[in-house]
């Protein structure tokens, strides 16, 4: 060991990894959010800043349909009040189950609708997989319940990306038709056109609402959709970490205690 | 070993239940007075840690179970109700998935353990083939569960996988893809193929479990080995396991308890792959197919052979490799301790696994720049899978011929105690 470790690790670090391909995308920013660290937790006003900004901008084209709405008051959440969530549920128009005449259509043909209720998800937007490419010229906006999760990088790449347009792309680049350079996406073309924009919102608490700040807000209500039990994750694993530091203590003590003769 | 028993039972029952069933004398004897060699050191932990990390993943797993979906469509959404709606469903699938990280990286230290102080060595062959057969069983039950999740990278590393049979038609054309049809219950990787990996998933724990009983048998009949590697020569030189190792053990498995726990509450997702938490979907292939960190040094290995069949029969070669290797070290001396050629190799072995580990998890194409000079990280595996091979085919039967071992201390009781009077072991 006293030979193999040190020049395994010389070797380590004289050598430099590089993919031979290059047109990889840039690694995310470095922004800081709440929620990070073992005491981090989500920020409730940027929460409910950033829920309004996936309902008024997001939702257009993206689903969340693993979120449902009584997740919205609930501790760890948002938490909207009460009142505000069945407000916000009922606001959304869900699909309603057959009516008295066995009907799911209307005598016009259209789909039968109903007010939703705090155990309904997030209706999407589009009502299939070839809807939503046949309105975005043929890419399929992901659905957001889960995409700081299925990302590397996590709410730093979803910033990155809402934050990274606008750069000219290189001479060297040639653009496909109806896509948008974006230097933090794979591939640095992307089908999203630039979603935000200044004052897109108006915030209720009086925040500027800067495209900085919306992307910010955005990111971190769509890590509390990926991940709604951090807070209580994190809670309890500090009573875990105690609980189980004092219980080494005392297994230290005994053991040594056990073994007091017998070295 | 062991001896002849001690047990003396006290109480009215415990006679009448002595003469009809000898359960509590087996226990009293397996258990608590078993002698246990006074010298083992924090790496002779690592059993009772396994066997503890064994039942968090049964007992997680068998709730985790009253909650899961074994259904194409339905499977991810049911993981990911597990992680929202079930009570503390969110602990019980962090637990039980980095609970796989930590059961290999235990095994993995116990494996290394057991190479560096002999304990594969006469009389310990069977022990030792037993522990192979458990870290075989172990991979197939951990891969299977990965896939259960059916996300992307479960999708295709079953699809990956799976196809290693179909090399096979190499050798007898049709075989191969007849074994994979087989496994799939189907012509891909779908439905038919998640029930039974679930079915599959469920029941090698226990046959784990079944193997871990033999492999504790098979240690108690010529008793532990110890980081000197020498004989127990009589009862100065042991302890009874109970309150000895007991104590010690418990302390060692909390703290590695503190350790799991602390990725559990703070970085759950650290070995996992993000292209994970996007649902199954045949027809896009991710970017980069990985496996899990403990399975990525026989993947380096896979893909360092540019020929499909020789890539798997390589694969099978690393793993069968160890059934032998109680016969292909030749050395007299049991531990690394007194066998300086030996040790070398040996904690070169162990970076060419971590560095085995490392290749696996980059991506096929990448290089390394040396001074403006790129190595393909593929030659780089390529002699790290020779050495892999070198070392259990080459070096543990030559060099144990060559080596000239150190002096070999007369006995434990002398090398712990130094001069001083044994303690009686009781």
């Amino acid at each position: 060991m006293r030979i193999a470790l040190p020049l395994g690790l010389a070797f380590a670090a004289m050598v430099s990894t590089a993919a031979l391909a290059d047109d990889t995308n840039l690694p995310p920013k470095d922004v800081s959010f709440s929620f990070e660290g073992p005491f981090g937790h989500y920020d409730r006003a940027a929460l409910q800043r950033g829920f309004q900004v996936y309902k008024e901008v997001c939702s257009a084209c993206h689903s969340l349909n693993r979120v449902a709405f009584h997740t919205l008051d609930e501790s760890g959440g948002p938490e909207f009040s009460e009142a505000e969530m069945k407000a916000i549920a009922a606001g959304y128009q869900i699909d309603a189950d057959p009516n008295e005449q066995g009907d799911i259509f209307d005598a016009k043909g259209n789909r039968l609708k109903r007010a939703g209720t705090p155990s309904d998800y997030f209706p999407g937007p589009f009502a299939n997989e070839n809807a939503a490419r046949a309105a975005n010229n043929g890419a399929l906006p992901p659905d957001l319940s889960l995409i700081v999760k299925e990302r590397a990088g996590g709410a730093h790449y979803v910033y990155s990306i809402l934050t990274g347009f606008g750069q000219k792309p290189p001479a060297d680049v040639k653009m496909q038709t109806g896509m948008y350079y974006n230097p933090y996406f794979p591939g640095r073309q992307i089908a999203m056109p630039p979603p935000l924009t200044d004052n897109q919102v108006t915030f209720n608490d009086g925040t500027k609402a800067t495209v900085d700040q919306e992307a910010h807000d955005v990111a971190t209500f769509l890590s509390w959709t990926s991940e709604p039990k951090m807070e209580e994750r994190k809670h309890l694993g500090f009573d875990v970490m105690i609980f189980l530091l004092a219980l080494s203590g005392l297994l230290y003590l005994s053991y040594r205690r056990v073994w007091k003769d017998a070295h | 070993m062991s001896g002849p028993s001690t047990y003396v039972p006290k109480t009215a029952f415990s006679r009448w239940l002595d003469a009809r069933l000898p359960i509590i004398r087996f226990a009293n004897d397996t258990m608590l007075t078993f002698p246990t060699p006074r010298n083992l050191n924090f790496w002779y932990a690592f059993g009772a840690i396994l066997t503890v990390f064994l039942g968090i993943q049964i007992v997680t797993g068998i709730v985790l179970a009253m909650h899961y979906v074994p259904n194409e469509n339905l499977a991810f959404d049911s993981v990911e109700s597990i992680m929202r709606d079930v009570n503390y469903g969110w602990l019980l699938r962090y637990m039980h998935a980095n609970g796989a990280s930590f059961f290999f990286l235990a095994v993995y230290v116990h494996m290394f353990r057991g190479l560096y102080y002999g304990s594969y060595k006469a009389p310990r062959e069977v022990l030792w083939i037993l522990g192979v057969v458990i870290y075989v069983l172990m991979m197939a039950t951990a891969f299977l569960g990965y896939v259960l999740v059916w996300g992307q990278m479960s999708f295709w590393a079953a699809t990956v996988i799976t196809n290693l049979f179909s090399s096979l038609d190499q050798i007898v054309p049709h075989v191969g893809t007849a074994i994979a049809t087989w496994l799939w219950g189907g012509f891909a990787v779908g439905d038919a193929t998640l029930n039974r990996f679930f079915s599959l998933h469920y029941l090698l724990p226990f046959a784990i479990a079944a193997v871990v009983g033999l492999h504790i048998w098979a240690l108690h009949v010529p008793g532990n080995n110890n980081p000197l590697g020498i004989d127990v020569k009589g009862p100065q030189d042991t302890l009874p396991f109970h309150p000895y190792y007991t104590a010690k053990d418990a302390f060692y498995v909390a703290l590695f308890v503190v350790l799991y726990m602390a990725v559990v509450f703070y970085n759950p997702d650290l070995t996992g792959n993000p292209d994970n938490y996007i649902p199954a979907n045949p027809v896009v292939t991710p970017p980069d197919i990985v496996p899990e960190w403990y399975l990525l040094p026989f993947y380096a290995m896979l893909r360092s052979v540019p020929q499909k069949l020789l890539g798997v029969l390589v694969l099978a070669g690393a793993i069968v490799t160890l059934f032998f290797v109680p016969w292909l070290d030749t050395s007299k001396v049991r531990s690394c301790r007194f066998r300086p050629q030996m040790k070398f190799f040996f904690w070169f072995f162990v970076v060419d696994c971590i560095l085995l580990g490392y290749l696996g998890s980059q991506s096929v194409d990448a290089a390394w720049n040396l001074a403006g000079i790129d190595l393909p990280l593929v030659w780089v595996a390529r002699f790290a899978t020779a050495y892999y091979f070198g070392f259990f085919w080459v070096l543990l039967p030559l060099v144990g011929l060559f080596e000239k071992p150190k002096a070999l201390p007369d006995s434990i009781a002398k090398s712990v105690l130094g001069n001083a009077q044994p303690m009686p072991a009781e």
